[in-house]
């Protein structure tokens, strides 16, 4: 199943998530590139143009498109991640379009948790704002590979070179205090699609790819870790049929790094030492397996190893510990309770856990830290302390999402309270 | 040289066969909604090659409106002998025939809306505690903003203003009594997406997706199948058609388009010629601008 395949049926995936506000043109931006890549079919723009009309609106108003819960029609909002989809030849693209405002610090985070890319939007009126640092902070504290940062309506400045420039360098002023990847910056007019899909013949003086130029360029078969090989197991497939009566398979995803037949694993918890006798995927073998492949992994040695276990290199182990540092975006308009116990969900493993020790919270409009108010209330940023009932095995977030990442989950109403990502 | 690197086809198969392996972790008593349509097929698939060489271990169930199309029922039974998985089959008619469910008249009735009872019940009665889907994003608007784990009341309702937080890889099944999930695995696939891997994987296919001769008729712009159990206005008449389907539902609420695509190069060039969505010919979901949010509220797929 590796390997390469070709034509139509061979194309990358991207997911990137989008943040803005109602004025900065985000819809418009994510309205022409469905439009122009035909993605918006007639029936859904009739339903559209309806729509439109039937609010009093004289034009097409492509925040509907994206709007499709009643609550987020009629109050003009939206309220939750809406995910949409467009292909060109090249990529296949997942948008997790996210609204930008301060109370959906919640959703950003949560659209950003699955991007290989983050889609900034800057209106070059008014150049970087807070709501600009608030997104370059989150896009950096969810470790997104690549930012791309659209300062858009620059028709609306002439199409500025020197507002463009001076924007760009008050970005990096902003970006150098994070430690933000790789950063791509462009002048666009999403309404008048200047550098959208086609080359804009305003700004003359730019001279890099248009942003569907750049999303179809932007390297993500790198984003996956490789060099740290880690298997949470889902489930254990044993048959105990005639034909398959010693099967025992251990199911799961790569979460990183490369497994190979004959490679020298290790179990956790536990640590016994055995070797992959087999990697196998629907029937066939594989030689290989690597992020974020779905597999099934036979051992030559019989250990006791359960949803829950992980099989590492055995010579390249992720850290364990019960006490761990977080990072932690507070989800839920009930607040963080210090002392107070939650169920924690890490890979395939599910425990208990307390929090010991809120350290300090992030202003995220200016990433500095508060230290006299310890309060952590819904879409509120903090670094704290959990200690668990059993060690967890982890790498840190900014090396691996897979393995650095948890969700804590209130234990009276089952909600997932908080986001973590381990230090 | 070993590639590291796999397709969008490839990477979304994985997305889909690990949230079924963590469907059938957290839950007790899963069961897969199959409705014969092309997406519970890939559906289905997944679930083979997620568990090979165990076999699916969840029943199928179809919640029959009594409305088909011959060649959807033929299919689903050969399925379920062929891969030796139970079949469940509840009846839109049986919560009729008690009571349950109140027939709709007139030119337009559907049994679909009335399916939500039929399949309610039936996750009461046999006490799922989650139903797999094969409904995906891009389909509509509503569906746009629905997890992949998707928490149901007890009433088996949805809140979409009140949605649980769905982040990385990391899939809550948490509930208390009574309550339970919906799960689709194939959220982020598109119409495009899965007839490319139906090719590519070399999936049976029902005949009614290719062209066929059949009566059919038109209303409101839309080409309707012929059935005994339509009524047709006056000024409708049936005539002969080569069509195809483009979504396999109910009889009463499923449009054919005019097409004389038969195999699946075909359908996917016409797909990717199509100025119009999947669902545009669906009768069901034009009843108002909110008809599939309203009706995911009160429990349907």
């Amino acid at each position: 199943m590796s390997g390469k395949e070709h034509g139509y049926l061979d194309m990358e995936l991207l997911r990137f998530t989008t943040a803005g506000s109602v004025d900065d043109g985000k819809s418009t931006l994510i309205g022409r590139l469905l439009y122009d890549s035909k993605a918006i079919f007639e029936d859904q723009m009739e339903a559209l143009e309806q729509a439109s009309i039937s609010r009093g609106g004289k034009e097409v108003n492509l925040a509907l498109l994206t709007d499709g819960l009643r609550a987020e029609r009629e109050q003009g909002i939206t309220i939750d991640v809406a995910y949409r989809y467009f292909a060109t030849p090249k990529r296949k693209f997942i948008i997790a379009d996210t609204p930008g405002h301060i109370q959906y610090t919640r959703n950003m985070v949560t659209g950003a948790s699955t991007a290989n890319a983050a889609v900034i939007l800057v209106d070059a009126r008014n150049g970087v704002i807070e709501q600009t640092r608030r997104h370059a902070y989150i896009a950096a504290l969810l470790n997104i590979p690549h930012i791309l940062v659209c300062v858009n309506k620059m028709d609306l400045v002439d199409f500025s070179e020197e507002v463009f420039e001076r924007i760009k360098e008050d970005f990096v002023d902003v970006a150098s205090r994070l430690d933000n990847q790789d950063i791509h910056f462009l002048p666009i007019s999403a309404k008048l699609g200047d550098n959208v899909v086609d080359p804009s013949n305003n700004m003359s003086w730019y001279k890099g790819d248009t942003f569907l130029g750049l999303l179809e360029a932007l390297p993500v078969g790198q984003d996956w870790n490789l060099k740290d090989p880690r298997f949470p197991v889902q489930y254990v497939i044993r048959p105990i049929t005639d034909e398959y009566h010693d099967y025992r398979g251990y199911a799961g995803r790569v979460a990183s790094g490369v497994f190979r037949v004959g490679q020298k694993v290790a179990i956790l918890p536990g640590g016994l030492k055995t070797t992959i006798e087999a990697i196998d995927f629907a029937g066939k073998s594989l030689d290989y397996a690597f992020p974020p492949q779905s597999v099934t992994i036979r051992l030559t040695d019989e250990i006791d190893v359960s949803r829950g276990s992980m099989i590492v290199d055995a010579d390249n182990q992720p850290q364990q510990s019960q006490e761990i540092d977080l990072m932690v975006c507070w989800l839920n308009e009930k607040p963080l309770v210090v002392r107070g116990k939650y169920q924690l969900k890490h890979n395939s493993n599910e425990l208990r856990c307390i929090v010991t020790e809120v350290k300090y919270k992030v202003n995220i409009n200016t990433t500095e830290e508060i230290h006299d108010d310890l309060s952590v209330g819904l879409n509120q940023i903090a670094r704290i302390t959990i200690k668990t009932t059993k060690p967890l095995f982890f790498d840190p977030y900014k090396k691996n999402r897979d393995t650095g990442s948890l969700i804590l989950i209130d234990e009276g109403t089952n909600n997932v309270v908080g986001a973590g990502m381990i230090l | 040289m070993e590639v590291y690197s796999i397709n969008h086809l490839r990477e979304l198969e994985a997305e889909s066969i690990f949230v079924i392996r963590e469907v059938v972790a957290q839950f007790e008593r899963p069961v897969m909604l199959f409705s014969g349509g092309k997406d519970s097929i890939v559906m289905f698939h997944l679930a083979w090659k997620a568990f090979h060489p165990l076999k699916v271990p969840f029943p199928l169930m179809h919640i029959d409106t009594g409305h088909n199309f011959e060649e959807t029922i033929k299919y689903r039974d050969n399925l379920a002998e062929k891969f030796g998985t139970r079949l469940i089959v509840k009846y839109v008619q049986d919560s009729i025939n008690n009571g349950r469910a109140i027939e709709e008249k007139g030119l337009n009735a559907s049994r679909n809306v009335l399916q939500t009872v039929t399949l309610l019940d039936a996750i009461e009665e046999m006490k799922f505690d989650c139903a797999l889907g094969g409904g995906r994003r891009d389909e509509e608007k509503a569906r746009a903003k629905e997890r992949f784990f998707s928490h149901r009341d007890e009433f088996g309702q949805w809140d979409p203003k009140n949605q649980r937080p769905e982040l990385w890889n990391l899939f809550c099944g948490a509930k208390h009594m009574g309550e339970h999930f919906r799960v689709f695995p194939i959220s982020n696939w598109t119409e495009m997406d899965v007839w490319q891997y139906i090719l590519k994987e070399n999936i049976e296919m029902p005949s009614l997706y290719f062209t066929h001769e059949r009566d059919v008729f038109c209303r409101d712009g839309s080409w309707m199948a012929s059935a005994p159990f339509m009524q047709l206005k006056p000024n409708e008449k049936v005539e002969k058609k080569k069509v195809r389907c483009r979504t396999i539902g109910d009889i009463t609420c499923t449009g054919v388009t005019l097409s004389k695509a038969n195999s699946l190069e075909d359908i996917i060039q016409e797909v990717a010629a199509s100025r119009v969505t999947e669902r545009g010919s669906r009768a069901d979901d034009k009843r108002s601008e909110a008809a599939m949010e309203d009706r995911k509220r009160e429990g349907y797929f």
